[in-house]
């Protein structure tokens, strides 16, 4: 039964409101922080990578020195990663998953307020690398080696001053964070469900972010010793790092890539999630193929702790090293195959109501598929000869990340934020943003595959004219144009519905998880009565007792 | 067709979940677990590969009296927790000071063997890759080894204040997780150390 929840209005002070939220632990305050705090930090990426295509939209441009384009890379990167997608994909996982499985907050609530208070205080120290900039004498600017931050341009021969510290270390407070994230998941799924809801009954998002927290346990945790380790030779006269006594650079790579796949990993598992969330319920069917959809993730999650070295194929690995790796890397395509068409499959025969939430999810499905054959072409080591470090990747990687990361998220936003403020999001609006964001992208990253596969390489401040890159580059800059609108129509989407939206109700989309259970917002403690659950999806049998679906699983 | 009963509220068996305190270490043991193995894999791969500088053979010292003291120590735990569990509060705390002071001779006897390398031999973590190496992976380890000390010694002062009863046995257990982990990545770096790189 929906708890009915009349809620008190109390008079609280701007200060009181203030002090609740910094001192929550309440897993839906922490989530809506983590997703406001990122959302802070995907307007300040966009703003960089705004500022980059505007120097390259032109050949022999001026716009922007180099020094301070590579700023502006390494920061883009570094922000994207671990202060947008981890956090976002971390507080929607931290809002919805309890309420989920029926539980009353996150297994360890404190853990959670320091993971997300880790993150940000990360975040912030990383961008405080421009304000100490070169204004104080020595102390370096904002980190210009590269996302991934290779050795030896790290030591403190190379990188004098405290840029690379600041790399090193707002990284390994949010690595701090994350794995305080990835304990709270696991022991939350394993420990927290409501009676009834055996493993094999959870919605797919709980058994994803299962998943997701133990891949950051293993996945997080090389990164961290690689940084202990950079934080050695930078200050302790250490020699991991330093080829002159006999130490390998290789070796960074190594332990960097060791983390930097199965990351990339942990950023898509949450948004697979999303998808498996929203495909069935616009779609009117159950997931097709639950147990495989299980199976391929906790597949995936295994076999992708294989596939680094796929990101050194230029390197120098002798053939049987990179024939391994080009094998391990095309079999994880494998169970991610399988999922799109488990997807596909719940499609077909279903009744497709094409909401918002559903159009940025099939979206998803083309973009991300796309993402991942270019993905393969890459994999295959003669291919990535040539197109390593060429922009070929680039467009490889932000087809999955825009195209799939990006797209689920927004389904997601449609698809919650109804639940979480209590208001419906513009649908107007929403299609707007959809096909507007749609145009942008593809204008962008389809474009940018070709100057890659004419010989661009990445990481260049500009190019000189004649090599027939112009073209490409300036209509992959007006797609900027598009892509940074339709942000501005979602952000004033969220901002005027918050305020004026049309009413949600417990349940608008006639969804079955133990989160439309509840009222929008959900009361404190989730739950007036916990709930009891016999199948995989309780609010069916709830709405049709007549025809349960227990009977079926 | 259903063969079941329409109406389904009370579940057959009582619902039973897993251990959280015990998930939750467990979970942390395995990060944990991942960074070491990182630096266990420096280690190996820079073994025999120092351009100058003392090798192992010349300054280490087998640490055996540390190392039967470290894992003696998880079996004084272990019974620490089983005196625990059977209402003994008086055993408890004899056992969980035997297991803290089995370690604290550990820590000391590193702390010894690592004054005599740095001021005698001259062997620091600036030297060479092997020193390098060995004073992260091993000071990686006894920083664990001083976490798990302070955590003793913490529990340590509530049992002598009484304060240790039968039902915090489980929150006992889930702290012996994190010993037994300590110990049993002593016995990886011992061999990797020791016996493997030697």
């Amino acid at each position: 039964m929906a708890s009915e929840a009349v809620p008190l209005t109390i008079h609280k002070s701007p200060l009181a409101v203030v002090y609740e939220w910094l001192g929550t632990a309440d897993h839906k305050k922490i989530g809506s922080m983590y997703i406001v705090y990122a959302l802070l930090f995907l307007v300040v990426m966009g703003i960089e990578a705004c500022l980059m295509r505007i120097q390259l939209a032109h050949a022999n441009s001026t716009f922007l020195s180099p020094q301070v384009f590579n700023r502006l890379f390494t920061l883009h990167g570094t922000t994207g990663v671990f202060f947008v997608a981890m956090p976002i994909l971390v507080g929607f996982g931290n809002y919805i998953v309890p309420l989920m499985i029926g539980a009353r907050d996150m297994a360890y609530p404190r853990l959670n307020a320091f993971g997300f208070w880790m993150t940000a205080f990360g975040g912030l120290l990383l961008y405080g690398s421009f304000f100490a900039g070169a204004s104080i004498a020595q102390a370096g600017a904002a980190p210009d080696f590269g996302w991934f931050a290779y050795a030896p341009l790290t030591s403190a021969a190379f990188s004098a001053g405290h840029t690379a510290d600041y790399w090193n270390l707002s990284i390994l407070l949010g690595g701090v964070g994350s794995i305080a994230g990835g304990i709270n998941f696991v022991a939350t799924v394993l420990t927290m469900r409501c009676p009834g809801m055996t493993l094999n009954k959870m919605p797919l998002m709980a058994w994803m972010n299962l998943v997701l927290g133990g891949l950051i346990l293993v996945t997080i945790s090389p990164l961290t010793a690689a940084q202990m380790m950079l934080m050695a030779d930078r200050y302790l006269g250490a020699h991991f790092f330093d080829v002159q006594a006999g130490g390998s650079v290789v070796m960074w790579m190594h332990f960097f890539w060791i983390f930097g796949h199965p990351e990339v990993y942990v950023l898509i598992i949450p948004c697979f999630a999303f998808i498996s969330e929203v495909v069935p319920v616009f779609s009117r069917k159950a997931i097709f193929g639950y147990p495989a959809m299980v199976a391929a993730t906790v597949s995936i999650g295994f076999v992708s702790l294989g596939v680094w070295a796929h990101h050194m194929f230029t390197v120098g690995m002798p053939s049987y090293g990179n024939a391994f790796f080009v094998l391990t890397t095309m079999v994880v395509a494998v169970p991610t195959g399988i999922k799109i068409f488990n997807w596909l499959a719940t499609l077909w025969g279903g009744k497709i109501r094409f909401a918002t939430p559903m159009m940025f999810a099939v979206g998803f499905l083309f973009q991300f598929l796309i993402g991942g054959l270019t993905g393969i072409t890459l994999a295959t080591a003669p291919f990535d000869w040539q197109l390593g470090n060429s922009y070929f990747v680039v467009a490889h990687f932000h087809y999955v990340i825009v195209g799939g990361i990006m797209f689920s998220i927004f389904a997601a936003f449609y698809y919650w934020f109804p639940k979480m403020t209590g208001r419906m999001l513009n649908e107007t609006l929403g299609k707007w943003h959809f096909w507007i964001f749609l145009i942008g992208f593809h204008l962008t990253f389809d474009t940018l595959h070709i100057p890659g596969l004419l010989g661009m390489p990445r990481r260049i401040y500009t190019y000189e004219a004649g090599r027939g890159w112009e073209i490409w580059n300036m209509i992959s800059s007006i797609g900027v144009i598009f892509q940074g609108v339709a942000v501005l129509i979602f952000v004033y989407n969220m901002v005027a519905s918050f305020i004026k939206g049309v009413p949600a109700g417990n349940d608008p989309w006639d969804a079955w998880t133990l989160e439309w259970a509840t009222t929008s917002p959900p009361p404190e403690y989730n739950f007036a009565v916990v709930p009891e659950v016999h199948s995989r999806r309780p609010l069916w049998d709830i709405k049709h007792p007549e025809d349960p679906d227990w009977k079926y699983e | 067709m259903s063969a079941t009963s329409a109406n389904i509220t009370a579940s057959e068996a009582p619902w039973q979940l897993p251990s959280r305190g015990k998930v939750g270490m467990i979970c942390l043991i395995i990060a944990e677990s991942a960074i070491f193995t990182i630096f266990v894999a420096a280690y190996v791969f820079y073994i025999g590969k120092s351009l100058n500088g003392p090798t192992p053979r010349e300054v280490l010292k087998v640490p055996v009296v540390g190392t039967i003291c470290l894992l003696s120590s998880s079996l004084t735990m272990h019974w620490a927790i089983a005196a625990l569990r059977k209402a003994k509060t008086g055993l408890f705390s004899l056992f969980w000071f035997v297991t803290l002071a089995l370690g604290a001779i550990f820590i000391i006897g590193t702390a010894i063997e690592w004054r005599h390398m740095i001021y005698q031999d001259g062997f620091t973590i600036q030297t060479n890759l092997f020193g390098t190496t060995y004073y992260s992976l091993v000071g990686l380890h006894a920083s664990h080894v001083i976490v798990g000390l302070v955590g003793l010694t913490l529990v340590m002062i509530f049992a002598l204040l009484g304060k240790v009863k039968p039902e915090h046995t489980e929150r006992c257990e889930v702290f012996s997780l994190y010993w037994h982990f300590v110990d049993a990545v002593w016995v990886v770096v011992f061999t990797t150390v020791y016996i493997l790189g030697r």
